[in-house]
């Protein structure tokens, strides 16, 4: 048996959560940040050794410990990004609450990495029963960081998130048990491949899409967001836009798209129509917020909808284009949240009118601020455009309305960041205590340096983190295949010849 | 007849150790209590090792009166496992509460005793009388416990309407009982069966109904949990514990027994009742709970709301869901047990209990280990993975999935949300809010051992306990399907 890579990934970060609750404030940092670097080398070393040609599932683990399910852990490319995205941000988190948290700093820490350990393990787990645990286990952290050092409102908060995800969830459960009793297995793998009775397959995805959309959070069940973002924690909000958003879109993925294709056909109207609710939704509402992390959540709202419409394109352009999404969403989200805790941490308040003149007053926070902003609108050269432009022509394929309506999605993200970063770094310096402000500090450019050039290579250079889950994408577009539902907007190969009959015209080539 | 006998060694080593006890408390006075304690334990410890390992094998005893197999087995294990905590927490209780004289009076662990034997022979019982018999001494042993510490007042009103609502569940049992020997013509559980397999008449269906709505005021399911939260609030928490958990394990046992062997024939007719008493107790003990401010009352309604998902597992009827109301009962004592020992350490300045919910605020502050302790323990309740409490409600709902009623698994597993609710109430009390009055210190050993032990138990390490605790409870369930 080889090296146990995906274990020991799970084990530091809970070995160190345990660790920090028995040290000092400072000792508790070090360890935690310690831990974190280590899964982060362990994650290049997976990325490394990841064979882009190799088998589906890598790095597998089987161990029957549990009876009635197994750890059994495994990754494919699709995984392999999430678990990067995961790593990567982990260390910025805990560098970010370095100073900004000062109350029960070992308990703080030991939280953030009980969470890694339970992102890496969605995203590792090949046993469906492991993935509910880790899935739901997410929400005792979550709860914690949210209700202990969050903002004025967070144990509303922190009470709202947990039960909407957790009635989500439950019903998911129920869904997952009647699945592993019809094809006698939980293992993820073989459930990809197993053809449920179609009328089973509508509400098997309803009960999934119960969780899933909240967790990603879909309208209109995405007003546990605005709440949770806004109150928890700078690193918290990092995390859950960076990472936890991402287990909904990773679920549809891996559960509902490749185990309920004809369902996922059926219902593409009703996705495709929240989608298209949430994005222009969503960012209206972002337009007029005046609470810096408010419009930001709102913004993921409307970014995560690209996710699902890219999906439920159901075709190799749609998904590419919703997993480069949610790796640049989870780039760029998490950078903004860091940037408005940058200042929130020098001026004490999340007000966007307060703010203002930064441009003068802090020009290297400007520029990186402007780089994130831009790559949330989805400049050309930024993380954003690729997962958004993917999504669109994806889209576009499988129906021209929808990818009418959610281009302006773009124009309106567009909008309200741009109108964002103009009142809180243009115009004039409102007080003195704006004036006061310091530029970011060493530690803080050492958070947003990394975070820049990740956004700069996905934007510049996307093939870096295409090529891992190609073939990935190639069997999951091939599964789904029989239940392609007839887009509108097709090349037409032959003139003349009517569109339905024409199942040449999409193929899978890119 | 002494291969019979054999076979009741459990009760047997109890019974006599009881009476002995008994009158070593009577001459030597309180100040044994130290001695019939120790006793005591030992003796249980010696009953578990009899019921696991009996020197004769599993059997029927004293013509199908009396029954020793696996599943008893099981139960009594849990049933003296928690009899023994109950007596091993006691003493340190006692000595603070006031007006006890800050002792132990001597027949505490004796009444203990008395009640676990009771309890055991309801989980062995093979015959409507058996039952009934074990129920009793289970019972009058239990109203004098409720009351035990006489000059508080709660605890003398806890015992008396333990006593009146009791008295009138058994007379309701016993009515049931006398319906389906009338129209049976036997009280032992085969031949129940064999009787209630050619169809129900009007008269039988009396009979099973009224036989269930005496079992279900034993457990304490809705509609006939009202004694609950008084019973529970009033009686000393140490035997508040004893009721949560030994009880509660031997009279669930009990009714599986019951519904599986006797009327197993019938499931068709008590399901139904099984259904509706489960989700109403699930909502009910869910949102009465949430309004509480005493954690004891809510500990009751929290137990209420377990009784419930653990009837969701007999539904279905079938060994699946019986192994999985085992691991229920396996699992529930010892997040309750946990939480109980967890409450003990309420006291304040001057060692006085507290049972406010409020005077948890900002424990995690003050006294780290206890409330992540607790706050495992409610997480665990809530049934949050990866805490092991979710593990049983999983087997429950996947026995109901199983026959394929997942509507009502999805409807029962959303109530456990409202029980979420307030199980997160506390952790939210213990870890967000500001700190309050410091309780004071605690320096029993013992209890910190359990109380850590309990934790580990319910921690993820507990999945490893996975295999041999399925295993073991479905060789149990299989007691009750012979062939």
């Amino acid at each position: 048996m080889s090296f146990p890579i995906l274990s020991v990934m799970l084990l530091v970060p809970a070995l160190a959560a345990v660790g920090c609750l028995f040290l000092s404030p400072g000792g508790a940092r070090w360890l935690a940040l310690a831990a974190t670097l280590v899964d982060l080398l362990l994650g290049v070393l997976l990325w490394v050794g990841f064979d882009n040609a190799g088998a589906q599932w890598q790095y597998q683990e089987y161990s029957p410990v549990f009876g009635r399910f197994a750890w059994a852990l495994g990754i494919d490319g699709i995984a392999l990004m999430l678990i990067m995205l995961s790593v990567f941000l982990m260390p910025i988190c805990i560098a970010a609450s370095w100073d900004a948290i000062e109350k029960r700093v070992p308990e703080y820490m030991a939280a953030f990495l009980l969470m890694e350990t339970l992102m890496i393990g969605v995203f590792a787990a090949q046993d469906m029963f492991l993935f509910y645990i880790m899935f739901e286990a997410g929400l005792i952290p979550m709860y914690l960081i949210i209700g202990i050092w969050g903002g004025a409102e967070r144990i509303y908060a922190s009470y709202k998130f947990f039960l909407y995800t957790l009635l989500g969830s439950v019903v998911m459960l129920v869904a997952m048990l009647w699945m592993v009793r019809e094809a006698g297995t939980s293992s993820i793998p073989e459930l990809m491949a197993y053809d449920f009775p179609p009328q089973a397959q509508t509400w098997l995805f309803l009960a999934f899409f119960a969780s899933f959309a909240v967790k990603m959070p879909m309208w209109p069940v995405h007003t546990w967001l605005p709440d949770a973002h806004v109150q928890a924690p700078t690193a918290g909000s990092v995390i859950l836009a960076g990472v936890l958003l991402k287990m909904g879109g990773y679920g549809f993925i891996r559960f509902s798209l490749p185990m309920f294709p004809e369902a996922s056909a059926q219902l593409f109207w009703l996705v495709m129509g929240l989608s298209m609710v949430a994005v222009v939704y969503a960012s209206l509402v972002a337009l007029v917020q005046s609470d810096m992390k408010k419009l930001i959540a709102y913004s993921s709202v409307a970014h995560m909808a690209f996710v699902t419409i890219g999906l439920f394109a159901f075709n190799r352009q749609g998904l590419e284009g919703s997993v480069m999404m949610m790796l640049s969403h989870g780039l760029i989200s998490g950078a903004l949240f860091l940037c408005v805790g940058v200042i929130y941490d020098r001026l004490h308040t999340r007000e966007i009118a307060r703010y203002g003149g930064l441009a003068d007053i802090m020009p290297k926070y400007a520029l990186f601020f402007l780089l994130f902003t831009m790559g949330s609108v989805g400049l050309p050269g930024t993380a954003g455009f690729i997962g958004e432009f993917l999504s669109l022509i994806g889209a576009y394929r499988a129906n021209s309305w929808v990818a009418f309506v959610c281009t302006t999605g773009i124009i309106l993200g567009a909008a309200y960041m741009l109108y964002l970063y103009a009142r809180v770094v243009y115009g004039k310096v409102k007080s003195d205590e704006v004036a006061a402000m310091p530029d970011l500090s060493a530690r803080e450019l050492a958070l947003v340096v990394p975070l820049a050039l990740a956004v700069l290579w996905m934007g510049i250079y996307p093939e870096s983190f295409l090529a891992p889950m190609r073939r990935d994408i190639g069997l999951l577009v091939a599964r789904v295949e029989r239940a392609y539902p007839q887009g509108d907007a097709h090349l037409m190969a032959r003139v003349g010849a009517p569109a339905a009959a024409a199942p040449a015209a999409h193929g899978t080539e890119h | 007849m002494g291969a019979a006998l054999l076979l009741t060694l459990p009760e047997l080593i109890l019974s006599l150790t009881s009476l002995a006890l008994l009158m070593v408390a009577a001459y030597a006075g309180d100040r044994s209590v130290r001695m019939v304690s120790i006793l005591s334990v030992a003796a249980l410890v010696a009953a578990a090792f009899a019921a696991l390992l009996p020197p004769t094998g599993y059997g029927i005893a004293f013509g199908g009166l009396y029954r020793a197999d696996a599943f008893s087995a099981f139960a009594k294990l849990l049933i003296y496992v928690a009899a023994g905590v109950s007596i091993v927490i006691a003493p340190a209780f006692f000595h603070r509460a006031p007006g006890q004289g800050g002792t132990l009076r001597a027949e505490y662990p004796i009444l203990i005793l008395l009640s676990t034997i009771g309890t055991g022979m309801m989980v062995s019982a093979g015959d409507m009388l058996t039952l009934y018999v074990g129920l009793e001494l289970q019972s009058l042993a239990s109203y004098v416990l409720a009351s035990f510490m006489r000059r508080d007042l709660r605890s003398a009103e806890s015992g008396l309407k333990y006593f009146v609502l009791g008295a009138l569940a058994s007379g309701i049992l016993l009515y049931g009982i006398s319906l389906v020997y009338g129209f049976t013509g036997t009280t032992q559980y085969d031949g129940i069966a064999v009787a209630f397999r050619e169809g129900l008449s009007t008269g039988q269906l009396f009979g099973l109904v009224f036989v269930f709505a005496g079992l279900a005021f034993k457990i304490a399911a809705v509609p006939f949990h009202m004694w609950t939260p008084d019973v529970y609030e009033g009686a000393p928490t140490p035997v508040t514990a004893f009721f949560a958990t030994a009880q509660k394990v031997g009279a669930v046992a009990l009714l599986l027994r019951v519904a599986v062997e006797a009327m197993g024939s019938a499931s068709d007719a008590w399901m139904q009742i099984v259904i509706f008493s489960a989700l109403a107790s699930t909502i009910l003990g869910g949102v009465a709970a949430i309004g509480q401010s005493n954690i004891k009352r809510l500990l009751a309604y929290s137990s209420i709301n377990n009784v419930g998902f653990a009837l969701f597992g007999l539904v279905p009827g079938d060994a699946n869901g019986v192994s999985s109301v085992l691991t229920y009962l396996a699992v529930y004592i010892v997040m309750t047990l946990g939480s109980f020992l967890c409450i003990l350490r309420m006291r304040d300045a001057e060692g006085r209990p507290v049972e406010e919910i409020s005077a948890l605020s900002g424990l995690s502050r003050l006294r780290p280990g206890l409330a992540a302790a607790l706050a495992i323990f409610m997480f665990s309740l809530a049934g949050i993975p990866p805490l092991f409490g979710f593990w049983p409600k999983f087997l429950v709902f996947d026995a109901l999935v199983a026959i394929g009623m997942w509507p009502l698994a999805m409807v029962g597993i959303a109530t456990s949300v409202i029980g979420a609710y307030y199980y997160l109430k506390i952790v939210k009390t213990m870890y967000f809010d500001e700190p309050a009055t410091p309780f004071g210190a605690s320096p029993d050993r013992v209890e910190g051992g359990l109380i850590a032990v309990g934790a580990l138990i319910v921690s993820p390490l507990g999945y490893l306990l996975i295999g041999p605790l399925g295993a073991y409870s479905l060789a149990a369930a299989r007691a009750l399907f012979p062939g």
